[in-house]
């Protein structure tokens, strides 16, 4: 697939040049021209605003109106006030560094995405499955192994997922809940399908974006809220709260729940902190923990404080150097001792990143048959093995129009977009591939959804995909939308923070507005 | 409360504190120099001594001229105590702490570094005499708004604190240095730029207008017994010990006047001490003299309040 560079008004005018066309505006006093999404072109792609040019979807309706009736520069200003208003609210991420100059905001644009009440009903669905399957899974594989016994999913490609820990055999975590956390990667191709793209079973990050996303667009079109039903996404920390004080032995009447992270220097550092006050609870690094009388406990100004959950947010390797890596310093050591004999519960367990491979992640739909008896409401994108002979010939002899992906990485690391990638990069590719068959799977490059998006002054059709957040406690919650990511690059098909993407509010929105729900008659 | 939020809530007030008074020292001999003849040579030197930087600023820079002390005390990002790193310093603490203080303080400590940021930018053009003026401002405002906007409990109490051990330890070194200065200089005795010296010595701990209603006429030992005694001015150190001692024993929970950690033992020592000597006892010892060891007495009630909160525990670690 190759992308045509369809937004010319988003390449790189000079700088002289752009100052003097702002002269000659100047002295010859036109008014700027208005943004407009009248001219919107969406092109040969599936636009979530609009049909077809000049068409905007039922749901998108009133947004393009009030847009389109916007005076001239205001949505720039409304733009640039809201990336201020993040800056100064220090709601940054950070490129692995120790220089604090490399704080960036996540680029935030202010066209929303829309989805249709009806259509995200269908997704929750899809959702809940998914995860319910997925839990399953990892509990069958860290005690039973049931699903390898029944040869559905062949034991070497479980066995030899890095995400497979040995370590975590025979646990069994509070309420038998494994992946308490899920941020699921969803796309839609050309025709508007939707697929599943990743589970991120381990630390899924972003859905602080996602509410301060949301505060920042209710400041900005106050007016918009009042009209369309747009459902609240403030629920969340209420909501991981209770999944959280779920995991707590019964026994315990006000529990300690904490949220364990790396510290100021990890590039998510903000939304730990965000997460933590949100929720009333204590932030914890590695170095405020230690295992005392068999309990995990933290250092406080009186003494030590016995802690009953953890939400942790570092990565399983680095929980426990006396089992995991012994030299990480992130952890405590002797928790998963603790952990063993019950007397802490962490969210996520474990143990989780075994469904978070690649190859594994083919075997989903296996998994919902075996586990709940259903078919798969939402699709996997099909995914060629490496490891398979036949298959990776056939991989190798289509680079060009596939994407190769490490099994094991994520946050857009580790990745071949072939249709984007020089001759060089290819062949470097198709090397790493026959080093480390098992490492590598490979997809069709699929052509992206794409929503208007504020570049250089102009609205350009930029490429998006979402990340809807679940929470596992007592029952299955899915906040409404979630995360919608959008590679700011032209034609990039990379969305990730790290890889120069930024993000946008999502809307599910519900087909009437507001101000036209008929008010119930009264009875007399 | 975990020791490390208490600790960094400490240190974030500590270091606002102190680039408040960095700024308010520049600022005042930034003044000054407008009103001394043309001629008299100008004292930058005292203001390295009294952030105590002299020799590792004499390393660096050699001459302490006016742009070589500015820089160094403001922007120079390799000096530890200069507002710059400071505020750096303080974001860091308030950023690691930030879901325990409120989003208002946070954000009052995190313009305050954006608005340093700022202006080191562009130092070559910056206005001297509205800057200086905006970091006290951003300082007080950051107190303000943590006293307005926090519950006044544990964590505010480490807060307050380390604000009042920070600001003793600086009106000390003011008093210190410039006595220092000033005294040996009988020329000027009686003269209106002996006047103006002095009130400048007021100035730097922003006691002139508080001093002038309390004591009226303009006298060395005046000033000296303001600035340790006064029980009512907020930079007094007799006045910053009341409080940080109050602030203690609010977090330990044991009665005032009586003592269980060495961190009120010590301080509550400190604070008696100068709480029942005379003028004339510290002018005997020598102020200087005095003023030294009240430094080392100071430094010692920072490291038990270390000890007893935040250290005991995490010495097991290694």
């Amino acid at each position: 697939m190759t992308e045509p560079n369809d937004c010319p008004n988003a390449t790189q005018k000079p700088r002289e040049q752009h100052q003097l066309s702002v002269l000659a505006m100047l002295f010859s006093k036109q008014e700027p021209s208005a943004l407009s999404l009248n001219h919107y072109d969406p092109g040969d792609f599936f636009d979530e605003l609009f049909l077809a040019k000049g068409q905007p979807r039922p749901e998108a309706t009133l947004l393009v109106e009030l847009i389109n009736s916007l005076p001239p520069d205001n949505f720039a200003r409304r733009q640039q006030l809201a990336q201020n208003t993040l800056f100064k609210l220090g709601i940054t991420f950070n490129v692995y560094s120790e220089d604090s100059n490399s704080e960036h905001i996540f680029p935030f644009d202010l066209v929303p995405r829309v989805v249709a009440s009806g259509e995200w009903q269908r997704l929750e669905k899809g959702l809940k499955q998914r995860i319910e399957a997925l839990n399953c899974f990892i509990h069958d594989i860290y005690n039973e192994q049931n699903i390898l016994k029944d040869k559905v999913i062949p034991r070497e490609v479980v066995e030899s997922a890095p995400g497979f820990l040995p370590q975590c055999m025979g646990l069994h975590p509070p309420k038998a809940v494994w992946s308490h956390i899920t941020g699921t990667d969803l796309v839609r191709d050309r025709e508007g399908t939707w697929y599943v793209l990743e589970d991120n079973l381990r630390c899924p990050s972003g859905v602080s974006y996602v509410i301060e996303n949301r505060r920042v667009m209710k400041s900005s079109f106050p007016k918009l809220f009042q009209t369309l039903d747009i459902e609240p996404v403030d629920d969340y920390a209420s909501q991981l709260l209770e999944t959280l004080l779920h995991l707590a032995p019964d026994a315990i009447a006000s529990p300690c729940v904490v949220l364990l992270s790396p510290g100021i220097y990890n590039s998510a550092y903000f939304e730990h902190s965000f997460l933590a006050q949100q929720m009333g609870i204590d932030l914890v690094e590695g170095r405020d923990l230690v295992v005392a009388d068999g309990y995990l406990q933290m250092r406080t100004t009186q003494g030590l404080r016995q802690v009953d959950v953890i939400y942790r947010r570092i990565d399983d390797e680095f929980l426990d150097p006396d089992v995991f890596k012994a030299e990480s310093l992130l952890g405590v050591q002797g928790l998963m001792e603790v952990y063993r004999e019950g007397k802490v519960a962490i969210a996520n367990a474990p143990g989780t990143g075994v469904a978070d491979d690649k190859m594994v992640y083919a075997y989903v739909p296996e998994m919902i048959r075996y586990y709940l008896d259903e078919e798969q409401i939402i699709p996997n994108v099909p995914t060629y093995f490496c490891q398979d002979e036949q298959q990776q010939a056939h991989v190798l002899a289509n680079l060009d129009s596939l994407v190769v992906k490490a099994t094991n990485a994520c946050g857009g690391y580790g990745m071949l977009v072939g249709p984007h990638a020089t001759e060089q990069e290819r062949a470097d590719f198709a090397e790493r591939i026959k080093a480390d068959p098992r490492g590598h799977i490979a997809q069709p490059t699929l052509s992206l959804s794409r929503v208007p998006t504020l570049i250089d002054d102009e609205f350009c059709g930029c490429h998006v995909d979402l990340r809807p957040f679940i929470l596992y406690g007592k029952e299955i919650y899915v906040n409404p939308g979630g995360l919608t990511r959008v590679a700011l690059r032209k034609g990039s098909l990379v969305v990730n923070s790290s890889q120069g993407g930024g993000s946008k509010d999502t809307w599910v929105i519900k087909p009437k507005a507001k101000s036209q729900v008929a008010f119930p008659q009264e009875v007399s | 409360m975990l020791s490390r939020v208490a600790d960094a809530i400490y240190w974030l007030n500590r270091y606002v504190e102190r680039a408040e008074n960095v700024a308010r020292f520049v600022d005042v001999n930034l003044n000054l120099l407008l009103d001394t003849p043309v001629g008299t040579a100008q004292q930058w030197e005292p203001l390295i001594v009294t952030t105590g930087d002299r020799e590792e600023f004499l390393e660096r820079y050699g001459e302490a001229t006016a742009e070589n002390v500015l820089h160094f005390l403001t922007f120079d990002r390799k000096s530890s105590n200069s507002i710059l790193s400071s505020v750096k310093s303080a974001r860091e603490n308030a950023r690691s702490v930030r879901e325990i203080i409120s989003s208002e303080v946070w954000e009052q400590a995190n313009s305050f570094y954006l608005m340093m940021e700022e202006a080191a930018k562009d130092e070559a053009n910056l206005d001297l005499y509205s800057f200086y003026p905006q970091v006290k401002l951003a300082s007080h405002l950051f107190s303000g708004v943590m006293h307005a906007t926090m519950s006044h409990s544990e964590g505010w109490h480490f807060g307050r604190m380390g604000r009042l051990l920070e600001r003793a330890d600086k009106t000390a070194r003011i008093l210190d240095v410039k006595y220092y200065i000033l005294l040996p200089s009988v020329d000027y005795v009686g003269s209106p730029l002996d006047d103006l010296l002095w009130i400048s010595l007021l100035k730097s701990a922003s006691a002139y207008e508080m001093y002038r209603k309390s004591a009226k006429r303009i006298t060395p030992s005046g000033i000296t017994n303001f600035l340790l005694f006064n029980r009512d001015f907020p930079r007094s150190i007799q006045y910053c010990l009341l409080g940080a001692e109050d602030s203690l024993h609010q977090i330990s929970g044991t009665p005032l006047g009586k003592w269980r950690l060495n961190s009120e033992r010590t301080l509550g020592r400190l604070r008696a001490s100068l709480e029942y000597s005379t003028l004339e006892d510290i002018m005997a010892e020598g102020l200087h003299e005095y003023l030294d060891g009240f430094q080392a007495n100071l430094n010692e009630v920072d490291f038990c309040i270390y000890k007893d909160f935040v250290a005991l525990p995490l010495e097991t670690i290694a």
